[in-house]
């Protein structure tokens, strides 16, 4: 495993001494700074988790439902029979992934790939989302549910830290620097190479002795326990869950969104894009409702305005920014070096 | 007992009998050409015995042990290193990562990492590529990736090496090399090699023996020279003296 630079260390004091200095220089609103980052790094193991799987090829629009199957699999099982996040949490993961590996084998077994694939993962996410809108008894239905509060809310036992935002901060920290770690697992395994032939060819990967199938149904299996991961702890932190909010095909294309607006292929894209996206709703969010021509020319309609606006980001995004905001930086930076390295010999 | 024994192997598609009632059979450090025109089911045979097609009947044994029907990724295990007429490198990979990936996965007892890397550095070096990790893929030309092709199936440390086609679109300076090359990697490893080609002449002085094919059927197994003089061979494949 690569040993850490000193740049990435200095920037991960900066992240552990972050909700110090926002107490220290934006008191008054440190609650809200402190929100908007853990959402940004929460958000961020669950594009990361996509990532590990989407930079193969294996474009999936159903982690709507793994991050859905991972909050509403907690929370049920805590208010229905008070079974500890702790249990259920891993419970619900092994859901996730077996409901991965059931979707995901006949598909690679059977080589459905590209568009297909992703019609497929996005069917994955409209039955989850209607299961749980069926099940509304249990679920809520659209309108969501809510963890059963343990005690003042701060407790090991139910794992729910929401009151107290300092802590909730270092939980989505070590969340994000865990899916990190993952990445660079994947990534320095010889895995990573199979998953980079049978994304090109699979014939030709087969032929020098590579299981396509096993090789993707790994990967998938390990993206689909993080995002449900993720999703449980996301509902942990934010005590509400709905099947808009983590759970469905909206879920879904935000989380493809963001990651091609950060950067499919470098480890750091999926964090660049959820803090993009997170800023950008919050912005959009504050923009459009304090924006009183905006609210009388479209009425009740200017609260769907920043999701136009995401879609239309999408396109442009994948148009002339395919690589992502970080993927493009990255590739003109190293552009930029080679030419100063040519520039003298050429010279000469 | 030949090292692949191929028996009444037939492979059809639909109504249409490509391979029909095809045997024979290659023995330990043998080189076997199988020959014959477009459409006589020579690449429907290799790539039966490479597990990408499965025969409809018949059976493919190899080291004693029924090959028919397995994955391409299980042939590979059993000891099948295979090239493809096209060459299909993976372009989003270096030089070495290619072979190194097949070292690692090719082999049905996984060597180290360390292991796979070094043999990618052999295999690179046997058939004349650099060893660089560094170097991509980026302006390689059809002489390099034919031999990418063979060092990748070479990691894989096969027993027998299925090449096919391996002089297509290369230059007669670069077919001789190609050609020597598969006699030094017989002669060096011991690897068995079936050669499937329709260019005669270089394969011919190569080859122990060969088996021609036509119409999915085999119409003649037996030395090179014999083959040169077989009436049948001469009229389906090399051409009569009234076709030319």
């Amino acid at each position: 495993m690569r040993r850490p630079s000193k740049s990435a260390l200095a920037g991960l004091a900066v992240l552990i001494a972050l909700p110090f200095i926002i107490r220290f220089s934006l008191g008054g609103s440190e609650r809200y700074y402190l929100h908007l980052l853990i959402q940004i790094f929460i958000w961020a193991f669950i594009y990361t988790g996509w990532s590990i799987m989407g930079r193969f090829g294996l474009t999936s629009f159903g982690h709507g439902a793994f991050t859905g199957i991972g909050a509403y699999g907690c929370v049920l099982l805590w208010n229905y029979l008070g079974l500890t996040p702790w249990v259920g949490i891993p419970l619900s993961v092994v859901v996730a992934v077996v409901v991965a590996l059931l979707v995901g084998y006949p598909c690679f077994h059977l080589r459905i790939t590209g568009h297909y694939f992703a019609l497929l993962t996005l069917a994955l996410t409209e039955f989850v989302r209607l299961c749980i809108v069926g099940l509304r008894d249990y679920t809520g239905g659209s309108l969501g549910t809510q963890p059963r509060r343990y005690g003042d809310g701060l407790s090991i036992y139910a794992i729910q830290f929401e009151t107290d935002r300092v802590v909730s901060f270092y939980i989505a920290l070590a969340l994000w620097l865990t899916g990190l770690a993952i990445w660079i697992w994947v990534d320095s395994s010889m895995d990573r190479y199979a998953l980079e032939a049978a994304s090109q060819d699979e014939e030709a990967a087969a032929s020098v002795g590579i299981d396509v199938t096993r090789e993707k149904l790994k990967v998938t299996a390990i993206s689909a326990a993080m995002c449900a991961f993720g999703g449980a702890i996301y509902g942990q932190y934010q005590m509400y869950i709905g099947p808009d909010t983590i759970a469905g095909l909206s879920v879904s294309l935000n989380i493809v969104f963001a990651v091609i607006a950060g950067g499919l292929w470098v480890m750091l894209g999926p964090t660049v894009g959820a803090v993009f996206t997170q800023v950008l709703s919050e912005a959009l969010r504050v923009t459009i409702q304090s924006t009183a021509g905006l609210q009388s020319a479209f009425g009740s309609s200017v609260l769907a305005l920043d999701t136009l606006i995401y879609g239309l980001l999408l396109v442009l995004f994948i148009i002339y920014m395919p690589k992502g905001i970080l993927g493009t930086l990255l590739e003109r930076r190293q552009k930029k070096s080679v030419s100063s390295r040519i520039a003298p010999v050429s010279a000469a | 007992m030949p090292l692949l024994d191929v028996r009444a192997l037939s492979k059809r598609f639909g109504a249409l009998r490509a391979v029909n009632e095809v045997s024979f059979g290659v023995e330990e450090g043998e080189i076997l050409g199988l020959i014959g025109p477009n459409g006589s089911g020579k690449s429907t045979t290799f790539n039966c015995i490479a597990g990408l097609y499965t025969p409809s009947d018949g059976s493919i044994m190899f080291e004693g042990a029924e090959i028919a029907g397995l994955t391409a990724n299980r042939v590979c295990h059993r000891g099948i290193g295979r090239t493809f007429q096209i060459p299909r490198p993976f372009r989003n990979l270096t030089l070495l990562e290619n072979v190194a990936l097949s070292a690692f996965f090719g082999q049905d007892r996984s060597a180290t990492r360390q292991a796979c890397w070094a043999q990618a550095e052999e295999s690179l070096a046997l058939v004349g590529l650099p060893t660089d990790g560094r170097i991509t893929l980026d302006g390689l030309g059809a002489a390099a990736l034919k031999k990418l092709e063979l060092a990748r199936a070479l990691a894989t440390q096969p027993r027998l090496l299925l090449a096919d086609e391996s002089l297509n679109g290369l230059d007669h300076r670069e077919m001789e090399q190609a050609a020597d090359m598969l006699g030094r990697i017989r002669r060096e490893k011991g690897i068995a090699i079936i050669w499937v080609e329709h260019i005669m002449g270089v394969l011919m002085r190569v080859v122990d023996r060969v088996v021609v094919l036509d119409h999915g059927e085999v119409i003649f197994a037996g030395t090179p020279k014999a083959a040169q003089e077989n009436a049948r061979v001469i009229e389906v494949y090399l051409g009569t003296e009234t076709d030319a």
